[in-house]
């Protein structure tokens, strides 16, 4: 096999999850030359929910309605998170250009101005989060207002019940009626999956097959909540024309993940990026990198073994914890497996985890990770950088727990936005 | 169909058995089968304790050739006899004892005279051959011998004890926690009872009151006011991803840690420790625990080091101590028979330690001394008739749900757990056992009769999948669900914490984003 030449880049993201990909938006926005390597991504497991800051004090389980009221707190108390080294500017900047970028892609979101929205969840529980899908939103209203509303799931969708739903929400919120429907096309018996269902419902005939199924079970419901299946690549529209067609407003609640929710923000970035000449190596990791010179990195890229070079500039690290493979665990200790870069993590793995599982402090090995400077650029045992180019950012960041303190979107969007801020004005420098 | 309990009505019954362990069910079907009815209390669920904890190694005896030859009869007695009788809980597998370099080489070349002795069949065979009988054994192999150990399911053994008790007339009261003894001349006259879930209290009237509750014997023998010599030995034990061996692998050399190697099914099962614990809330696994096992067991098999395992789990040994020993009252160094009477308690009986090989034969000799209390001439019939099997009772063998679900074909017929391919009318029928056994199908409950919970997922993903099931049923209500979910999480993480390293610690995060960071589990009731 003959080898390809090598891609040139000035800056090269490795990583497919909301960190990558938004420091790779980020990047070419900024005119970089940027190539993205990742592989499947855990973006699929995303809710489509955008968390910025919920809950601080871990300890004491403090829900923060404003979440910058929220970041503020744990910048004083914990000066090491990596909200600590971000202005609230640079972090509203992030949110605001990928919240931009997700409404040219058809995936519009909205939430109240400066404050935390409850979301319903698929066990019937509220989720707090920031910036809310607009497929999802006037589910945020109903359940606020407690107003009547009719829960729709599906014959064969599994792990999403609108029984489960009205009865474990329903003490608060007892207006709600539930209803089980077939999916028009649908077997009765068979499995039906959200995939699927969503794709259909991008063509008209479904949407007005579905639409005659739900009418008749309406009867005066204010609003109409169904799983998140409303369309992968245009929700919105899909949402209107079935909100149009049954006179009732109509909102999303996530599924199950991996969810129809992580896959738009999937294929919307990977639209988004494609047309902007980010050289998209999906499905791809990175097997080795060598630092040639102090300006550029060559990183063996490839599917299941080393197919092509990647000769970049700048290296952006967002490869996640454990799932993206950002880290990786064996008995004796935590390990960055590209660069082989220190990683922050407790002394003993007796100590990685808590006795028990739903301890609200969350536990030790969550806020294991990359410790860097105030550039986002990893740090070796003597605090500086391991390399002027090397940015890291999201959740392989070590001194947060984003599933505990529900800031993961926030934390990968505005330190992929601070880091790729760092590496332009490092390239610039020469 | 339920067995509530009865109110404020006094339960009457011959015998009253205290707890649901596989000596508990054992002796029920035992009873039941001489035609004595009993009813059988159980604080949490069948098989609970060290009968759902342990390796599910159907001794030939070999283990215990040269420490304890009698116990090594009894389990070569028992294993061919349960294997005849109860064969559809038992794989019979065969075993190797193998020793590696280091290993103390006098006693490998006195094994098969000492095998001999006991009567237990012993085959001498090279390390090569051993090798190519089960490759993953170690290339240090410097002896090797075949014995008839076998793996047996101890659920499925507790469950068709049981349900065979119950079709016979017996009683079972699940979630039932003895709370007091009422004394009157030496006797017990009433034995008060509440229920786990409810709090609701009860009492009842028993002509003799068996005391099987394994380690937790002493707690109720406490009840009555009596001392019991029990000292507890925790050992834990690692469940592989896969199946690495089709025999069960023993190190051949006093019995010690981390020296067997079970096959469960589709998964290994490797243990264990002996660590002496003082309460009974300690038993839980440990990282230290899971990498001495690890590092111990990878010289007997190599590949340890590197497989994935999938949880980890802990039981406790009730050993007999030594002042009934010096008593002369334990039948063996297996198990202790102790008729209260001598106590001053004329219509209390314990038996307690012994071992899941020789369950059968605990039972028969408690019935026994029941029998001649109660004045009852009948034989029993254990050694001679085979264990009755009861198909709500067949789900906890990996394999057969994905088997019968493939051949029944019937297209809506979810799958509720993806990773050991439970379907919906599996999780159905095991509601439908634990209805006729009188308990409540919580998650933890439907996890002990089938396979649900138990692959890579660990109940991350079918715990969602089945909860939204059973709601849709009409079998579950207001936050009920959620209650459930967190307790069954909460019980799948004391076996997942000690073995989160590579891809179990990717599944636990993924875990965590689902149920902490999506569903905010961990924020209690905080609505």
């Amino acid at each position: 096999m003959t080898e390809p030449a090598p891609l040139t880049c000035d800056l090269c993201v490795i990583g497919s999850g909301l960190a990558g990909m938004s420091a790779a938006l980020f990047a070419a926005d900024r005119g970089l030359s940027t190539v993205l390597v990742g592989r499947t991504g855990e973006i699929i497991f995303a809710t489509g929910l955008l968390d910025l800051m919920g809950v601080h004090p871990l300890e004491a389980g403090t829900l923060w309605e404003d979440p910058w009221a929220g970041v503020a707190a744990v910048v004083k108390d914990l000066p090491q998170h990596p909200y600590a080294r971000l202005s609230a500017a640079t972090i509203r900047a992030a949110f605001q250009e990928v919240l931009v970028f997700f409404e040219t892609q058809g995936l519009a979101y909205t939430g109240f101005p400066d404050r935390n929205a409850a979301v319903l969840t698929s066990v019937g529980t509220a989720k707090v989060t920031y910036r809310v899908p607009l497929t999802m939103w006037k589910g945020v209203a109903a359940r606020q207002s407690k107003a009547d509303c009719l829960l729709v799931d599906i014959q064969g969708l599994k792990g999403f019940s609108a029984c489960q739903i009205k009865a474990t929400a329903g003490g608060a919120w007892p207006n709600l009626r539930t209803v089980k429907v077939v999916f028009p096309g649908a077997s009765p018996h068979g499995e039906v999956f959200p995939e699927r269902l969503a794709r259909a419902l991008e063509t008209e005939g479904v949407r007005a097959n579905w639409a005659a199924v739900l009418e008749p079970h309406i009867r005066g419901a204010s609003a109409i909540g169904v799983p998140a299946i409303l369309g992968i690549a245009r929700p919105v529209a899909v949402m209107r024309d079935l909100e149009k067609r049954l006179g009732c407003p109509m909102f999303e609640i996530p599924t199950m993940p991996p969810a129809v929710t992580g896959l738009r923000m999937k294929e919307a970035f990977e639209r988004g990026l494609a047309a902007r000449r980010v050289g998209l190596l999906l499905e791809n990791r990175v097997f080795r990198a060598i630092v040639r010179r102090e300006s550029e990195f060559l990183l063996e890229a490839g599917r299941l073994e080393p197919e092509r070079t990647v000769q970049a500039a700048a290296v952006l690290l967002a490869t996640g914890r454990f799932m993206g493979g950002g880290l990786q665990a064996d008995r004796h200790g935590l390990r960055e497996p590209i660069f082989d870069l220190p990683v922050h993590q407790p002394e003993r793995r007796e100590d990685w985890h808590r006795e028990d599982f739903l301890d609200r402090r969350g536990h030790p090995v969550n806020r294991a990770g990359l410790q860097t400077d105030e550039f986002f650029r990893p740090i070796d045992a003597t605090g500086r950088p391991v390399h002027s180019r090397l940015f890291a950012a999201g959740s392989i960041l070590a001194h947060q727990d984003w599933m505990r303190m529900k800031c993961g979107s926030g934390l990968a969007f505005s330190t992929a936005y601070a880091a790729v801020e760092n590496a332009q004005a490092e390239l610039q420098a020469g | 169909m339920g067995q509530k309990p009865l109110g404020r009505d006094l339960l009457e019954t011959q015998v009253l058995i205290i707890g649901g362990g596989i000596t508990g069910v054992g002796l029920a079907r035992d009873l039941a089968l001489r035609g004595i009815h009993s009813v059988l209390v159980e604080k949490r669920d069948i098989a609970a304790g060290a009968s759902g904890a342990n390796h599910g190694l159907l001794h030939s005896g070999a283990r215990y050739v040269r420490s304890d030859p009698m116990a090594a009869v009894e389990c070569r007695e028992e294993s061919a006899l349960l294997k005849r009788l109860a064969g559809h809980c038992i794989e019979d597998t065969g075993g190797l004892f193998v020793a590696v370099e280091g290993d103390d080489e006098a006693y490998a070349a006195a094994f098969p005279s000492l095998c001999a002795r006991c009567g237990i069949p012993c085959q001498a065979i090279s390390p090569a051959e051993a090798r190519a009988l089960e490759p993953v054994l170690s290339e240090r192999l410097i002896a090797a011998f075949q014995v008839p150990d076998a793996a047996v399911d101890p659920f499925h053994l507790c469950l068709d004890n049981l349900s065979e008790a119950l079709e016979l007339g017996s009683r079972v009261m699940l979630h039932t926690r003895v709370v007091g003894f009422d004394r009157e001349k030496g006797r017990i006259r009433r034995i008060r009872l509440m229920n786990a879930e409810t709090g609701a209290e009860s009492a009842m009237t028993a002509d003799l009151i068996v005391n099987a509750a394994g380690a937790w014997a002493r707690e109720v023998a406490a009840l009555a006011g009596l001392e019991m010599d029990l000292l507890y030995s925790k050992g834990s034990l690692l469940i592989t991803d896969q199946r690495l061996t089709q025999r069960v692998i023993n190190r051949l050399r006093l019995a010690s840690d981390a020296d067997i190697l079970v096959p469960g099914g589709t998964v290994s099962i490797l243990g264990t420790t002996s660590i002496r614990i003082d309460r009974l809330d300690q038993i839980v696994p440990t990282v230290a625990e899971s990498d001495h096992i690890v590092d111990t067991a990878a010289a007997m098999v190599p590949s340890l080091k590197t497989t994935r395992y999938i949880r980890a789990y802990a039981g406790v040994r009730p050993l007999v101590g030594s002042r009934a020993l010096d008593d002369g009252r334990a039948l063996s160094r297996g198990f202790a028979l102790l008729d209260h009477a001598t106590d001053g308690i004329e219509n209390f009986i314990s038996i307690i330690g012994g071992k899941l090989t020789t369950y059968r034969l605990m039972a028969e000799k408690t019935a026994d001394l029941i029998c001649r209390r109660l004045g009852v001439d009948r034989p029993c019939l254990t050694a001679v008739q085979a264990l009755k099997s009861f198909p709500a009772n067949q789900w906890t063998a990996a394999g057969l749900a994905p088997k019968l679900w493939m051949k029944a074909n019937a297209p809506g017929d979810l799958l509720l757990c993806e990773c050991e391919m439970v379907p919906a009318s599996a999780v159905d029928a095991v509601i439908d056992g634990i209805h006729g056994q009188g308990g409540s199908p919580s998650l933890y409950a439907i996890g002990r009769r089938s396979r649900v919970g138990k692959g890579t997922c660990q109940g991350a993903f079918c715990g969602l999948r089945i909860n939204a099931y059973l709601y849709d049923q009409g079998r579950l209500e207001g936050q009920q669900g959620l209650a459930d979910l967190r307790s069954f999480l909460s019980a799948r993480w004391r076996g997942m914490r000690p073995i989160l390293w590579g891809t179990a610690l990717f599944q636990e995060e993924l875990q965590e984003a689902v149920h902490c960071g999506y569903l905010g589990l961990e924020l209690g009731g905080r609505r």
